[in-house]
Protein backbone atom coordinates (compact mmCIF):
# COMPACT_ATOMS: atom_id res chain seq x y z
CA UNK A 1 0.00 0.00 0.00
CA UNK A 2 2.63 2.65 0.88
CA UNK A 3 4.65 1.75 -2.21
CA UNK A 4 1.56 1.98 -4.40
CA UNK A 5 0.72 5.41 -2.98
CA UNK A 6 4.35 6.42 -3.53
CA UNK A 7 4.09 5.47 -7.21
CA UNK A 8 0.75 7.24 -7.71
CA UNK A 9 1.54 10.43 -5.83
CA UNK A 10 5.11 10.40 -7.18
CA UNK A 11 3.76 10.35 -10.76
CA UNK A 12 1.36 13.13 -9.86
CA UNK A 13 4.23 15.21 -8.47
CA UNK A 14 6.31 14.53 -11.56
CA UNK A 15 3.33 15.59 -13.68
CA UNK A 16 2.97 18.82 -11.70
CA UNK A 17 6.71 19.52 -12.08
CA UNK A 18 6.56 18.97 -15.84
CA UNK A 19 3.47 21.15 -16.06
CA UNK A 20 5.02 24.09 -14.24
CA UNK A 21 8.41 23.75 -15.95
CA UNK A 22 7.12 23.54 -19.50
CA UNK A 23 3.83 25.43 -19.00
CA UNK A 24 1.76 22.52 -20.30
CA UNK A 25 -1.92 23.44 -20.37
CA UNK A 26 -2.81 20.00 -18.94
CA UNK A 27 -3.19 19.27 -15.21
CA UNK A 28 -0.42 17.40 -13.38
CA UNK A 29 -2.46 14.25 -12.61
CA UNK A 30 -3.30 13.77 -16.31
CA UNK A 31 0.38 14.09 -17.25
CA UNK A 32 1.13 11.70 -14.38
CA UNK A 33 -1.38 9.22 -15.81
CA UNK A 34 0.35 9.19 -19.19
CA UNK A 35 3.78 8.90 -17.54
CA UNK A 36 2.72 5.92 -15.45
CA UNK A 37 1.01 4.25 -18.42
CA UNK A 38 4.19 4.71 -20.43
CA UNK A 39 6.34 3.29 -17.64
CA UNK A 40 4.02 0.29 -17.26
CA UNK A 41 4.07 -0.23 -21.01
CA UNK A 42 7.86 -0.18 -21.14
CA UNK A 43 8.01 -2.56 -18.19
CA UNK A 44 5.54 -4.94 -19.83
CA UNK A 45 7.63 -4.98 -22.99
CA UNK A 46 10.85 -5.70 -21.09
CA UNK A 47 9.48 -8.44 -18.87
CA UNK A 48 6.98 -9.79 -21.37
CA UNK A 49 4.24 -9.55 -18.75
CA UNK A 50 1.13 -7.44 -19.33
CA UNK A 51 -0.07 -7.55 -15.75
CA UNK A 52 0.59 -4.70 -13.40
CA UNK A 53 2.70 -5.73 -10.36
CA UNK A 54 0.94 -6.54 -7.13
CA UNK A 55 1.07 -3.54 -4.81
CA UNK A 56 0.04 -1.10 -7.52
CA UNK A 57 -2.74 -3.11 -9.13
CA UNK A 58 -5.01 -3.67 -6.10
CA UNK A 59 -4.46 -0.11 -4.88
CA UNK A 60 -5.36 1.33 -8.29
CA UNK A 61 -8.36 -0.95 -8.55
CA UNK A 62 -9.79 -0.03 -5.18
CA UNK A 63 -9.25 3.69 -5.82
CA UNK A 64 -10.95 3.48 -9.22
CA UNK A 65 -13.82 1.40 -7.83
CA UNK A 66 -14.60 4.20 -5.37
CA UNK A 67 -13.88 7.14 -7.63
CA UNK A 68 -17.42 8.46 -7.31
CA UNK A 69 -16.86 9.34 -3.65
CA UNK A 70 -14.01 11.66 -4.60
CA UNK A 71 -16.31 13.85 -6.69
CA UNK A 72 -18.71 14.55 -3.83
CA UNK A 73 -16.81 17.49 -2.24
CA UNK A 74 -16.51 19.31 -5.57
CA UNK A 75 -20.10 18.43 -6.48
CA UNK A 76 -21.50 19.93 -3.29
CA UNK A 77 -20.00 23.21 -4.56
CA UNK A 78 -23.12 23.52 -6.66
CA UNK A 79 -24.87 25.08 -3.63
CA UNK A 80 -22.45 28.00 -3.85
CA UNK A 81 -23.54 28.50 -7.48
CA UNK A 82 -27.25 28.38 -6.68
CA UNK A 83 -27.68 32.06 -7.58
CA UNK A 84 -26.60 31.78 -11.23
CA UNK A 85 -28.29 28.44 -11.64
CA UNK A 86 -31.61 29.78 -10.36
CA UNK A 87 -31.35 32.78 -12.69
CA UNK A 88 -30.37 30.89 -15.85
CA UNK A 89 -31.70 27.45 -15.06
CA UNK A 90 -33.23 26.78 -18.47
CA UNK A 91 -30.16 27.38 -20.68
CA UNK A 92 -27.99 25.63 -18.08
CA UNK A 93 -30.08 22.49 -17.79
CA UNK A 94 -30.79 22.18 -21.50
CA UNK A 95 -27.16 22.80 -22.46
CA UNK A 96 -25.71 20.39 -19.90
CA UNK A 97 -28.15 17.64 -20.82
CA UNK A 98 -28.09 18.33 -24.57
CA UNK A 99 -24.35 18.60 -24.99
CA UNK A 100 -23.64 15.60 -22.75
CA UNK A 101 -26.09 13.37 -24.61
CA UNK A 102 -24.93 14.58 -28.04
CA UNK A 103 -21.27 14.14 -27.19
CA UNK A 104 -21.87 10.64 -25.78
CA UNK A 105 -23.75 9.62 -28.89
CA UNK A 106 -21.33 11.16 -31.38
CA UNK A 107 -18.26 9.66 -29.70
CA UNK A 108 -19.81 6.20 -29.42
CA UNK A 109 -21.25 6.26 -32.94
CA UNK A 110 -17.96 7.29 -34.55
CA UNK A 111 -16.20 4.52 -32.61
CA UNK A 112 -18.90 2.08 -33.62
CA UNK A 113 -18.71 2.97 -37.32
CA UNK A 114 -14.93 3.04 -37.58
CA UNK A 115 -14.04 0.02 -35.45
CA UNK A 116 -13.46 -3.18 -37.35
CA UNK A 117 -16.45 -5.50 -37.50
CA UNK A 118 -14.86 -7.90 -35.03
CA UNK A 119 -15.91 -5.35 -32.44
CA UNK A 120 -18.78 -7.52 -31.23
CA UNK A 121 -16.42 -10.42 -30.67
CA UNK A 122 -16.10 -10.96 -26.92
CA UNK A 123 -12.70 -12.62 -27.39
CA UNK A 124 -11.40 -9.20 -28.34
CA UNK A 125 -11.96 -7.87 -24.88
CA UNK A 126 -9.91 -9.93 -22.51
CA UNK A 127 -10.74 -9.57 -18.85
CA UNK A 128 -14.13 -7.97 -19.38
CA UNK A 129 -17.16 -9.17 -17.52
CA UNK A 130 -20.75 -9.55 -18.68
CA UNK B 1 -31.76 21.02 24.54
CA UNK B 2 -30.88 23.40 21.73
CA UNK B 3 -28.29 25.05 23.96
CA UNK B 4 -26.71 21.68 24.68
CA UNK B 5 -26.76 20.82 20.99
CA UNK B 6 -25.22 24.14 20.15
CA UNK B 7 -22.53 23.49 22.75
CA UNK B 8 -21.70 20.21 21.08
CA UNK B 9 -22.11 21.40 17.51
CA UNK B 10 -19.92 24.50 17.57
CA UNK B 11 -16.55 22.80 18.21
CA UNK B 12 -17.52 19.79 16.13
CA UNK B 13 -18.48 21.77 13.03
CA UNK B 14 -15.03 23.36 13.02
CA UNK B 15 -13.07 20.09 12.79
CA UNK B 16 -12.36 18.57 9.38
CA UNK B 17 -13.44 15.21 10.80
CA UNK B 18 -17.14 16.04 10.90
CA UNK B 19 -17.42 16.90 7.22
CA UNK B 20 -15.30 13.94 6.19
CA UNK B 21 -17.61 11.67 8.15
CA UNK B 22 -20.71 13.30 6.65
CA UNK B 23 -19.29 12.90 3.12
CA UNK B 24 -18.33 9.27 3.66
CA UNK B 25 -21.66 8.45 5.31
CA UNK B 26 -23.62 10.12 2.51
CA UNK B 27 -21.72 8.11 -0.09
CA UNK B 28 -22.19 4.85 1.82
CA UNK B 29 -25.93 5.59 1.97
CA UNK B 30 -25.85 6.34 -1.78
CA UNK B 31 -24.24 2.96 -2.43
CA UNK B 32 -26.78 1.17 -0.24
CA UNK B 33 -29.62 2.87 -2.09
CA UNK B 34 -28.12 1.81 -5.41
CA UNK B 35 -27.74 -1.75 -4.16
CA UNK B 36 -31.34 -1.74 -2.94
CA UNK B 37 -32.38 -0.61 -6.43
CA UNK B 38 -30.66 -3.62 -7.97
CA UNK B 39 -27.60 -1.64 -9.07
CA UNK B 40 -29.64 0.69 -11.27
CA UNK B 41 -27.53 3.54 -12.68
CA UNK B 42 -30.48 5.87 -12.02
CA UNK B 43 -29.75 5.60 -8.29
CA UNK B 44 -26.39 7.35 -8.74
CA UNK B 45 -24.45 7.20 -5.44
CA UNK B 46 -22.61 10.41 -6.36
CA UNK B 47 -25.86 12.28 -6.91
CA UNK B 48 -27.47 10.89 -3.75
CA UNK B 49 -24.39 11.76 -1.70
CA UNK B 50 -24.24 15.31 -3.08
CA UNK B 51 -27.93 15.83 -2.29
CA UNK B 52 -27.54 14.52 1.27
CA UNK B 53 -24.46 16.64 1.97
CA UNK B 54 -25.96 19.75 0.36
CA UNK B 55 -29.16 19.33 2.40
CA UNK B 56 -27.08 18.89 5.55
CA UNK B 57 -25.11 22.08 4.85
CA UNK B 58 -28.23 24.10 4.08
CA UNK B 59 -30.03 22.66 7.11
CA UNK B 60 -27.19 23.52 9.48
CA UNK B 61 -26.44 26.86 7.86
CA UNK B 62 -22.87 25.81 7.12
CA UNK B 63 -20.90 27.55 4.37
CA UNK B 64 -19.35 25.62 1.51
CA UNK B 65 -15.92 26.89 2.56
CA UNK B 66 -16.32 25.40 6.04
CA UNK B 67 -17.45 22.13 4.51
CA UNK B 68 -14.61 22.03 2.00
CA UNK B 69 -11.99 22.63 4.70
CA UNK B 70 -12.89 19.15 5.95
CA UNK B 71 -13.83 17.46 2.69
CA UNK B 72 -10.66 18.58 0.90
CA UNK B 73 -8.88 15.46 2.15
CA UNK B 74 -11.28 13.36 0.11
CA UNK B 75 -11.09 15.80 -2.80
CA UNK B 76 -7.28 15.49 -2.76
CA UNK B 77 -7.49 11.82 -3.80
CA UNK B 78 -8.85 12.86 -7.22
CA UNK B 79 -5.20 13.40 -8.23
CA UNK B 80 -3.91 9.91 -7.37
CA UNK B 81 -7.04 8.23 -8.80
CA UNK B 82 -6.49 10.01 -12.11
CA UNK B 83 -2.94 8.66 -12.15
CA UNK B 84 -4.29 5.22 -11.21
CA UNK B 85 -6.30 5.15 -14.44
CA UNK B 86 -2.94 4.41 -16.08
CA UNK B 87 -3.27 0.81 -14.83
CA UNK B 88 -6.28 -0.25 -16.94
CA UNK B 89 -4.89 1.89 -19.76
CA UNK B 90 -1.50 0.16 -19.77
CA UNK B 91 -3.04 -3.30 -19.52
CA UNK B 92 -4.97 -2.64 -22.72
CA UNK B 93 -2.24 -0.90 -24.68
CA UNK B 94 -2.38 -3.45 -27.48
CA UNK B 95 -6.10 -2.92 -27.93
CA UNK B 96 -5.75 0.85 -27.87
CA UNK B 97 -2.93 0.82 -30.40
CA UNK B 98 -4.95 -1.32 -32.77
CA UNK B 99 -7.74 1.26 -32.88
CA UNK B 100 -5.77 4.47 -32.74
CA UNK B 101 -7.40 6.08 -35.78
CA UNK B 102 -10.93 5.28 -34.60
CA UNK B 103 -10.09 6.71 -31.21
CA UNK B 104 -8.66 9.90 -32.70
CA UNK B 105 -11.68 10.48 -34.94
CA UNK B 106 -14.23 9.72 -32.24
CA UNK B 107 -12.40 11.93 -29.76
CA UNK B 108 -12.27 14.88 -32.12
CA UNK B 109 -15.93 14.52 -33.11
CA UNK B 110 -17.16 13.99 -29.56
CA UNK B 111 -15.09 16.77 -28.06
CA UNK B 112 -16.12 19.34 -30.68
CA UNK B 113 -19.76 18.29 -30.32
CA UNK B 114 -19.63 18.79 -26.57
CA UNK B 115 -18.05 22.24 -26.74
CA UNK B 116 -20.06 23.62 -29.66
CA UNK B 117 -23.45 22.23 -28.63
CA UNK B 118 -22.92 23.33 -25.02
CA UNK B 119 -22.09 26.90 -25.97
CA UNK B 120 -24.67 26.94 -28.77
CA UNK B 121 -27.55 25.76 -26.57
CA UNK B 122 -26.83 28.33 -23.87
CA UNK B 123 -26.65 31.04 -26.50
CA UNK B 124 -29.87 29.90 -28.24
CA UNK B 125 -31.80 29.93 -24.97
CA UNK B 126 -30.64 33.39 -24.08
CA UNK B 127 -28.10 32.50 -21.42
CA UNK B 128 -25.33 34.92 -20.53
CA UNK B 129 -21.89 34.89 -22.07
CA UNK B 130 -20.20 33.86 -18.84
CA UNK B 131 -22.51 30.83 -18.51
CA UNK B 132 -21.79 29.89 -22.15
CA UNK B 133 -18.05 30.13 -21.58
CA UNK B 134 -18.35 28.16 -18.35
CA UNK B 135 -20.21 25.48 -20.31
CA UNK B 136 -17.53 25.09 -23.02
CA UNK B 137 -14.94 22.98 -21.17
CA UNK B 138 -17.39 21.20 -18.84
CA UNK B 139 -16.95 17.70 -20.32
CA UNK B 140 -13.30 17.49 -19.29
CA UNK B 141 -11.97 16.23 -15.99
CA UNK B 142 -12.88 18.78 -13.30
CA UNK B 143 -9.45 20.33 -12.52
CA UNK B 144 -8.70 21.05 -16.17
CA UNK B 145 -12.25 22.20 -16.87
CA UNK B 146 -11.86 24.80 -14.13
CA UNK B 147 -8.46 25.95 -15.41
CA UNK B 148 -9.71 26.34 -18.99
CA UNK B 149 -12.86 28.11 -17.82
CA UNK B 150 -10.76 30.60 -15.89
CA UNK B 151 -8.54 31.19 -18.90
CA UNK B 152 -11.40 31.98 -21.32
CA UNK B 153 -13.47 34.14 -18.96
CA UNK B 154 -15.93 31.63 -17.54
CA UNK B 155 -16.67 31.02 -13.87
CA UNK B 156 -14.50 28.09 -12.69
CA UNK B 157 -16.78 27.12 -9.79
CA UNK B 158 -19.80 27.05 -12.10
CA UNK B 159 -17.84 24.96 -14.61
CA UNK B 160 -17.06 22.45 -11.85
CA UNK B 161 -20.76 22.16 -11.03
CA UNK B 162 -21.66 21.75 -14.70
CA UNK B 163 -18.91 19.14 -15.15
CA UNK B 164 -20.32 17.12 -12.29
CA UNK B 165 -23.93 17.48 -13.45
CA UNK B 166 -22.92 16.33 -16.94
CA UNK B 167 -20.85 13.47 -15.54
CA UNK B 168 -23.74 12.25 -13.39
CA UNK B 169 -26.10 12.40 -16.36
CA UNK B 170 -23.66 10.52 -18.59
CA UNK B 171 -23.20 7.87 -15.89
CA UNK B 172 -26.95 7.51 -15.43
CA UNK B 173 -28.11 7.30 -19.03
CA UNK B 174 -24.96 6.21 -20.89
CA UNK B 175 -25.41 2.46 -20.97
CA UNK B 176 -29.18 2.53 -21.54
CA UNK B 177 -28.92 4.99 -24.38
CA UNK B 178 -26.04 3.31 -26.21
CA UNK B 179 -27.58 -0.15 -25.91
CA UNK B 180 -30.78 1.27 -27.37
CA UNK B 181 -28.72 2.40 -30.36
CA UNK B 182 -27.30 -1.12 -30.60
CA UNK B 183 -23.87 -0.09 -29.39
CA UNK B 184 -22.98 -2.68 -26.78
CA UNK B 185 -19.23 -2.46 -27.38
CA UNK B 186 -17.36 -1.47 -24.20
CA UNK B 187 -14.62 0.21 -26.22
CA UNK B 188 -17.13 2.66 -27.71
CA UNK B 189 -18.97 3.12 -24.43
CA UNK B 190 -15.74 3.59 -22.45
CA UNK B 191 -14.36 6.24 -24.77
CA UNK B 192 -17.72 8.03 -24.97
CA UNK B 193 -18.00 8.05 -21.17
CA UNK B 194 -14.49 9.47 -20.83
CA UNK B 195 -15.00 12.14 -23.50
CA UNK B 196 -18.54 13.23 -22.58
CA UNK B 197 -18.71 12.57 -18.87
CA UNK B 198 -15.08 12.39 -17.67
CA UNK B 199 -14.43 10.93 -14.22
CA UNK B 200 -17.93 10.26 -12.94
CA UNK B 201 -19.10 8.45 -16.07
CA UNK B 202 -15.73 6.67 -16.26
CA UNK B 203 -16.18 5.47 -12.68
CA UNK B 204 -19.52 3.96 -13.63
CA UNK B 205 -17.99 2.18 -16.65
CA UNK B 206 -14.85 1.10 -14.75
CA UNK B 207 -17.01 -0.68 -12.18
CA UNK B 208 -18.54 -2.79 -14.96
CA UNK B 209 -15.80 -3.57 -17.46
CA UNK B 210 -12.01 -3.47 -17.56
CA UNK B 211 -11.69 -2.73 -21.27
CA UNK B 212 -14.30 0.00 -20.85
CA UNK B 213 -12.16 1.41 -18.04
CA UNK B 214 -9.09 1.54 -20.29
CA UNK B 215 -10.93 3.39 -23.04
CA UNK B 216 -12.56 5.73 -20.52
CA UNK B 217 -9.12 6.56 -19.09
CA UNK B 218 -7.92 7.29 -22.58
CA UNK B 219 -10.99 9.42 -23.30
CA UNK B 220 -10.41 11.51 -20.17
CA UNK B 221 -6.70 11.96 -20.85
CA UNK B 222 -6.91 12.74 -24.56
CA UNK B 223 -9.94 14.99 -24.16
CA UNK B 224 -8.07 16.90 -21.47
CA UNK B 225 -5.20 17.50 -23.91
CA UNK B 226 -7.49 18.40 -26.79
CA UNK B 227 -9.82 20.69 -24.84
CA UNK B 228 -6.97 22.53 -23.15
CA UNK B 229 -5.67 23.45 -26.60
CA UNK B 230 -8.91 23.73 -28.57
CA UNK B 231 -11.25 25.65 -26.27
CA UNK B 232 -9.01 28.67 -25.62
CA UNK B 233 -8.41 28.78 -29.38
CA UNK B 234 -12.14 28.67 -30.19
CA UNK B 235 -12.82 31.25 -27.49
CA UNK B 236 -10.55 33.80 -29.17
CA UNK B 237 -12.61 33.38 -32.35
CA UNK B 238 -15.85 34.15 -30.51
CA UNK B 239 -16.24 37.76 -29.48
Amino acid sequence: MPSAMLILIGCQLLGELLRTTFHFPVPGPVIGMFLLALALGVRAKRTGQDMTPAPLKPAAESLIANMGLLFVPAGVGIIAEAGVIRKEWLPIIVAVAGSTILSLMVTALVMHWTLPRTSANPADREGGMS
Amino acid sequence: MSAALHHLWTPLSATPLLWMVVTLAAYVIGRQVQKACGGSPFASPVLIAILIVAATLLGTDTSYDTYFAGAQFIHFLLGPVTVALAVPLAENFALVRRHLSSIGLALLAGSLTSVLSGVGLVWLLGGSRSVALSMAPKAVTTPIAMAVSDQIGGVPALTASLAILGGILAAIIGRHMLVRFQIADWRAHGLAAGVAGSGIAAAQVAALDEVGAAFAALGIGLNALLTAVLVPLLATLWH
